[in-house]
């Protein structure tokens, strides 16, 4: 059952572009990456699927309801983790939590302890007095005390020290696995790639792409670097290799391929250095253009 | 409506209601300590009074005003109880919305399972309690304060509570005003600069409108609609304005509604 039907969802705020003809559907109990450059409207898309903004043209249902006539009622079963997150300045943590858990009918106490130890967040500062990351746990024990059943996530490990990042990953899985649907919206492609099944890739408010992270990362170039002695540009003269460029001895590529025959290569080659990278997301994007 | 937010929104204004009502109430029973000085010397007094520039009399409409009784007095000091009380009105409606927007909290408030309507009735009752209290302390402090200096002089209490609920009348118009510039304007930055410039802007018309004589000022300023020197000297309200600063009101909450229902929620670029 689709928990998100997005069709040719279009959103402009006067003149100027949010979204345009975006469609995609997000199947119960996925985790669904949404990717794309800072601007090119994944904040805009989970905003109209909450309702904070109204869409131009197009249409969504989220739990089969439409978001712009049945908005409050989808919000009781939806957490959503801005990606900036703002609170009531002069109130304690623990009393914002309180109002946000006043807004669901159901016994919110124990999920919120368990996530508040689970996240080291203490209950009794001021949301002033909190630093930026501390302020994200907040976000995301607001986000997630309601036990939703569906999660929207913008950008959400930003402000997150390592550690913490790796706890909310731990906890965004085990979510997931007792049935909540997730959408993670990101520009960091590695995150995505550690946590979704499926990803749709968002660039200038249009969707380029909707696939399987597999596919996705199969399809995909890596960034390769070699460092040998004497090294020219002939030595990788195998299919696949793209946008060749030499200099001291140092070759920089992009390849696509079986990678072995990257690793036969290098193997016969006295190396001094070699790295082999995933590409950012711009060169994936670069790749989609081509 | 939603009890949650209700609270959350009273409490969010409770030390603001309270210093409003405070200095409201240390300005009535301060103005009104010196009435019996200016009743004993009626003579005096008006003679002073007639001295003053004609048009500075009108501006404050004090030509209208006999400050030896009492609510000739009372209705001098209320013009500026009128005009504090505005502010205060103007305050909370523009800052009713437009403050979670400009700290970012609406998204927080938005994305739990309320109506906008829940949302802005909730907001609207929340204000207009603290607005009320504000009022009945003004009300409770005048009411003292006329007990204790009047002396033995007698005034009419049905004038004095048309005097009260012009205060009431007064505050909805600048909250329903206030409010629904702050959903028409783009963003509100600051809230304060607007409530004083509409309150402040108004209460000039109102006495400019005293000056010009001919000119129909009172129409579009507040101030005019419920004249305290008018209700006084006529005993009543002066029912076609207040009719129209109601219709005004309502008008202003209305439209209101409908814009915030359709408003997109500015987010952090």
């Amino acid at each position: 059952m689709s928990i998100i039907e997005v069709s040719h969802l279009t959103k402009y705020y006067g003149k100027s572009r949010g979204i345009v003809d975006v469609s995609f559907k997000e199947n119960e109990g996925e985790i669904f990456g949404f990717i794309g450059p800072n601007g090119a409207g994944k904040s805009t898309t989970i905003r109209l699927l909450l309702s904070l903004i109204h869409p131009t043209s197009g249409s969504a249902r989220v739990f089969g309801k439409d978001v712009v006539t049945d908005g409050p009622e989808i919000r009781r079963d939806i957490g959503y983790l801005p990606s900036e997150v703002f609170y009531y300045e002069g109130m304690k943590v623990i009393d914002l939590l309180k109002y946000s858990a006043s807004f669901y009918k159901r016994d919110c106490t124990q999920r919120m302890n368990e996530l508040s130890e689970i996240m080291e967040l203490e209950l009794n500062r001021r949301i002033s007095d909190l630093s930026y990351g501390n302020k994200k746990k907040v976000g995301i024990v607001q986000g997630l005390l309601h036990s939703p059943k569906l999660l929207f996530l913008d950008e959400p490990t930003a402000g997150l020290d390592p550690l913490m990042q790796r706890k909310f990953f731990d906890l965004i899985r085990a979510e997931n696995s007792r049935g909540v649907t997730v959408f993670f919206s990101s520009h960091i492609l590695g995150e995505v790639q550690r946590l979704c099944t499926r990803v749709g890739i968002i660039r200038d408010g249009r969707i380029v792409e909707i696939s399987d992270i597999r596919t996705l990362q199969k399809n995909n170039y890596k960034k390769i670097q070699v460092s040998a002695k004497g090294l020219t540009s002939t030595a990788f003269n195998i299919p696949g290799v793209t946008n060749i460029q030499a200099e001291n001895n140092t070759l920089h590529f992009f390849f696509k391929g079986d990678i072995n025959e990257v690793v036969k290569k290098v193997s016969s080659l006295k190396v001094v250095d070699l790295t082999i990278e995933e590409p950012t997301l711009e060169e994936i994007f670069m790749h989609y253009y081509e | 409506m939603n009890a949650n937010i209700y609270r959350h929104e009273f409490h969010a204004r409770w030390k603001s209601v309270i210093i409003w009502s405070l200095a409201l109430t240390a300005m009535v029973m301060f103005f009104f300590s010196i009435f019996p000085v200016f009743a004993d010397q009626a003579a005096l007094t008006n003679q002073m009074l007639a001295k003053f520039p004609p048009a500075l009399l009108e501006a404050f409409g004090m030509n209208k005003m006999d400050l030896s009784t009492v609510l000739g007095f009372y209705s001098f000091i209320i013009v500026f109880a009128q005009l504090c009380l505005a502010v205060q009105a103007g305050n909370y409606g523009f800052g009713l919305v437009s403050i979670e927007e400009s700290e970012w909290t609406a998204d927080f408030l938005l994305s739990k399972p309320v109506t906008r309507g829940q949302v802005l009735t909730s907001k609207l009752l929340a204000v207009l309690s603290g607005l009320l209290l504000t009022d009945l302390v003004v009300w409770v402090a005048s009411f003292a304060a006329i007990t204790f200096f009047r002396g033995a002089r007698e005034y009419d209490m049905a004038i004095l509570i048309l005097l009260f609920l012009s205060m009431v009348i007064l505050q909805l118009f600048f909250l329903g005003i206030g409010l629904v510039i702050s959903l028409l304007v783009r963003r509100v930055r600051s809230v304060t600069p607007y409530s004083l410039g509409l309150a402040f802007g108004m209460y000039v018309l109102s006495a400019f409108s005293g000056i010009f004589g001919a000119v129909k000022l009172e129409y579009i300023t507040a101030f005019k609609h419920l004249d305290p020197a008018y209700i006084v000297k006529q005993g009543s309200f002066d029912t076609p304005l207040v009719l129209i600063n109601v219709a005004v009101t309502l008008v202003a909450l209305s439209v209101s509604y409908w814009l915030y229902i359709r408003r997109d929620i500015p987010a952090v670029a």
